[in-house]
């Protein structure tokens, strides 16, 4: 060690050499290299710990719903629940559909025609997720369409907003006709 | 003059710092005056600390997907490992961070015991120290009960079982404790569902312990390697910034080692038995429990009963000797400041007693390697019986008989003026200790032996730092495994939508998957039906349960073989071996009615007949259909089945090392440059 010895004879430089060891200022730039990496180190941790959070593999892993529809006579809907959720399969009337075409130029808050709502040829075949896009309540049926009881928000015979403080329309789940009787969701 | 924005920011801090004094609570501690002589030796308290940081982050990141249920707790580990990003990553850093916090704390108690840390004025100290030892081993214990493997099951038996030894002080004792701690009359759910809460309950009363601990550490200070109390400033120096940085370039040392096993080895200090399930009505050949109880299992199992010699009286059984032994072996810790009551604090100036302290080092690495054998054997041809005894009559003598011995007697070296006058570093009792457990952790990865021949040792693709599955290969074992052997065995861990990482194509895992009838329902009348499997099911196997399995095996269930190769001690070599190992018995051997015989199976008698012959199975790619081949190309698949994850593993691990390499030589000059002001 090349430190010299602090004896009587030089207290001012022996006082500085100890304030210094007490209290050495001068941040160091290899100290601040080796901060950085381990700034660095610690958020890839911290990450792959956060992102252990999001939906695992077999979560994720497209799961589907296979529905019969040979029972849901024209006018009945089934509820099913595909991922979690709430899903209407309705048989529409040649009625609701009617109506449901017709108001397709009107003022609405999220403009959609029927026929992008449903499958070409089954357009008596509607499938909506039934979560209310307002705050998540499930909506009630009612003989205009769908009435959601938590807010008042108004869904007609496609499944879309007219009034109320929903912003869209009830979704429409990915899903297929595996058969004439069968429908897969997801 | 600093900006407007850093000026609001200063009267910010500073009225906060008026209320909760955070800032100069950090800055005091930072001057804690510390002796200038500590040798890296004292760097393993703030390593134990951040080992149990790790700990508690990964359990609870863990305890999000874990399941505390018999019939789910397996499946759910396994989830963990395959199915939640990083998964595989957090439970592995948690597995091996149990070991790697036992490795610090050994190294920081056995720092104590040869530098005297524990005599006045810091008894209490070394008192918390050792209640939070205790609590770490009830912590280990019960967290590996958790996942619900065989050695989960059988440990948790084996070490819930000790109580029942006090039956024998008072009649009923020992087994209402037991039925108190289990829940039940054997190791089951409750069991399992108490163990889950306590372990996560007791990491956080360690965490408040060890705040006792350092609050008792600063009231005296650290002690230093010559044992001389601090006698002025000149002997000491701010911890931070010397310690602070000196500190960090351990953990670098410490994170390089820890990635070295979690993303190289992972399965290295952990045992083959716990990837197979639960079973209570079978038993592991060797029960052995996790590396660092291994000395104080070694103790429990060597004390023979005690009673009068060459009689037939016994007043205390061998188990509960054992089991008061084993106790006792930890609670003599308590007492050791009375047991040394040698006026020299440091064992670096005492000539006699290093001797011993070298030697009981020595004595606790061989109780630790024969914990993991069995009582039967022969060891360096002593039975194992001889050196379990005798190792642990050291144990006690050095404690009981030696320290206070030494105490009266020794004649110790001349220690320093002060810890300013002493200029030489000792290093030479702690690269002892270091060594030490680097031989207990090498020998507890070879603790099971088999008598039956050791397994062919391949050159596999996927050996070393960077290998790789052969997916050609694994595809092929695939095919193998879906013709030959998923008549009996299933494989229930994957799912068909995993097959895409072997190459397999979106379409090619749909088809595949709809070839397979899966049980769904029940439907709107109630009953169950069979339906067309999808990429999101999990292969189905050949049997409805595993009582169904065993009833069409002769009683013996085939099992499944997602994990079989991690479930076996060198699971690939084992697996390829057995496939070719059939042979026909020799004349001088018995094997048991309906079994076959098999040179690489232990016991030699195995329940599945011969299951590849040449040409079974029909390549595609045209490669030879060989029996070799065929085994070669099934393990290639288990393999990639078992550790689907192994290859990101791998490739993670090299950038790991890479930067903690680069993350170490940083802090390392930056300490030398930080520790060059005051000339060391």
């Amino acid at each position: 060690m090349s430190e010299k010895s602090c004896d009587t004879k030089n207290t001012c430089a022996c006082a500085a050499a100890a304030a210094n060891v007490q209290d050495p200022a001068k941040r160091d730039f290899m100290v601040l290299a080796a901060s950085a990496t381990a700034g660095i180190g610690a958020a890839c941790a911290g990450y792959s710990l956060i992102a252990s959070m999001e939906p695992a593999d077999d979560v994720r892993a497209m799961s589907s719903t296979e529905v019969d529809i040979s029972g849901i006579a024209p006018g009945q809907e089934k509820r099913v629940t595909w991922q979690g959720k709430t899903v209407f399969v309705r048989h529409r009337t040649p009625e609701e559909i009617k109506e449901a075409e017709a108001d397709d130029k009107k003022q609405m808050i999220d403009p959609a025609t029927d026929a992008s709502r449903v499958k070409a040829g089954k357009d008596e075949w509607l499938v909506l997720v039934g979560i209310c896009t307002h705050l998540g309540c499930i909506p009630n049926r009612v003989p205009e369409g769908w009435f959601c009881p938590c807010h008042g928000s108004h869904y007609d015979d496609s499944g879309r907003i007219r009034q109320g403080p929903a912003p869209k329309n009830l979704a429409v789940p990915p899903y297929k006709f595996i058969s004439d009787t069968k429908i897969m969701i997801g | 003059m600093k900006n407007r924005f850093w000026r609001n920011f200063d009267k910010a801090l500073f009225w906060f710092e008026h209320r909760l004094p955070i800032q100069s609570f950090a800055k005091h501690q930072g001057e804690y005056q510390t002796p200038r002589n500590l040798s890296y030796a004292w760097n393993f308290g703030s390593l134990a600390g951040v080992a149990l940081m790790i700990q508690i982050v990964t359990g609870i990141f863990l305890a999000m997907n874990y399941v505390p249920q018999v019939d789910h707790a397996f499946d759910s580990v396994e989830r963990i490992m395959r199915d939640v990003p990083f998964g595989w990553l957090i439970r592995y850093v948690h597995a091996v961070g149990a070991s790697m916090f036992f490795g610090v704390v050994y190294l920081h108690i056995f720092r104590g015991f040869y530098y005297g840390s524990y005599k006045s004025p810091r008894e209490v100290l070394w008192w918390f120290g050792v209640i939070i030892f205790l609590m770490m081993m009830g912590t280990a214990f019960m967290g590996y009960v958790l996942p619900w493997g065989q050695m989960s099951f059988w440990g948790a038996t084996v070490i819930t079982g000790l109580f029942t030894a006090f039956d024998e002080v008072i009649t009923g004792l020992g087994t209402g404790v037991q039925q108190l701690l289990l829940g039940s009359f054997s190791v089951d759910n409750p069991t399992l569902n108490r163990f889950f809460a306590l372990h996560f309950l007791l990491p956080f009363v360690i965490f408040g312990l060890v705040f006792i601990h350092v609050i008792a550490l600063h009231i005296h200070g650290s002690s230093n390697p010559t044992g001389v109390a601090v006698k002025s400033k000149k002997d000491t120096i701010p911890f931070h910034p010397y310690y602070t940085i000196k500190d960090f370039f351990g953990f670098g040392i410490f994170f390089l080692i820890f990635a070295a096993f979690v993303f190289f080895a992972p399965n290295y200090l952990g045992h083959p038995d716990n990837y197979t399930p639960a079973n209570p009505l079978v038993t592991p050949a060797h029960i052995v429990p996790e590396w660092y109880f291994l000395p104080f299992y070694a103790i429990l199992r060597a004390v023979p009963p005690i009673g009068i010699p060459f009689t037939s009286i016994v007043f205390i059984s061998s188990k509960l000797a054992g089991v008061i032994a084993m106790f006792g072996s930890i609670l003599i810790w308590f007492v050791v400041p009375w047991l040394d009551r040698h006026p020299v604090r440091s064992g670096a100036y005492r000539p006699v007693f290093k001797w011993f302290y070298l030697l009981f080092v020595i004595n606790f690495i061989i109780l630790g390697i024969m914990g993991a054998k069995s009582p039967d054997g022969i060891t360096w041809g002593i039975p194992n019986v001889i050196i379990g005894r005798t190792t642990t009559f050291y144990y006690f003598v050095y404690f009981l008989f030696v320290l206070p011995l030494l105490s009266k007697v020794e004649k110790a070296d001349e220690l320093p003026e002060s810890i300013y006058e002493y200029t030489k570093k000792k290093y030479g009792g702690n690269i002892v200790s270091v060594l030490a457990l680097a031989l207990v952790m090498g020998f507890s990865g070879a603790a099971t032996a088999n008598e039956t021949k050791e397994p062919v040792q391949v050159n596999w693709s996927f050996d070393g730092p960077l290998g790789t599955v052969d997916k050609q290969s694994a595809q092929r074992g695939f095919q193998v495994f879906k013709e030959v052997c998923a008549s009996c065995h299933s494989a229930k861990r994957l799912a068909f939508r995993n097959l895409q990482e072997l190459g397999f194509s979106e379409a090619e895992v749909k088809a595949l998957a709809s070839q397979y009838q899966v049980t769904d329902g029940p439907n709107d009348s109630g009953d169950m039906f069979q339906r067309p499997g999808r990429p999101s099911d999990r292969i189905p196997g050949p049997f409805a349960n595993s009582k169904a399995a065993a009833a069409a095996n002769g009683g013996a269930t085939p099992p499944d073989l997602s994990l079989i190769v991690k479930a076996r001690e060198d699971g690939p070599n084992y697996v390829y071996s057995l496939l070719n190992g059939f042979a026909e018995k020799p004349a001088d051997v018995e094997i048991p009615a309906g079994k076959n015989y098999n040179e690489y199976f232990p016991g030699n008698a195995i329940g599945m007949p011969k299951p590849l012959s040449d040409g079974q199975v029909t390549y595609a790619d045209g490669t030879q259909n060989t029996t070799d081949q065929m085994a070669k190309d099934v393990v290639n698949f288990l393999q990639w089945a078992a550790e689907p994850e192994m290859e990101s593993r791998k490739q993670m691990g090299v950038k790991s090392v890479i930067f903690l390499l680069v993350f170490t030589v940083f802090f390392y000059i930056a300490k030398k440059r930080i520790w060059a002001k005051i000339g060391q």
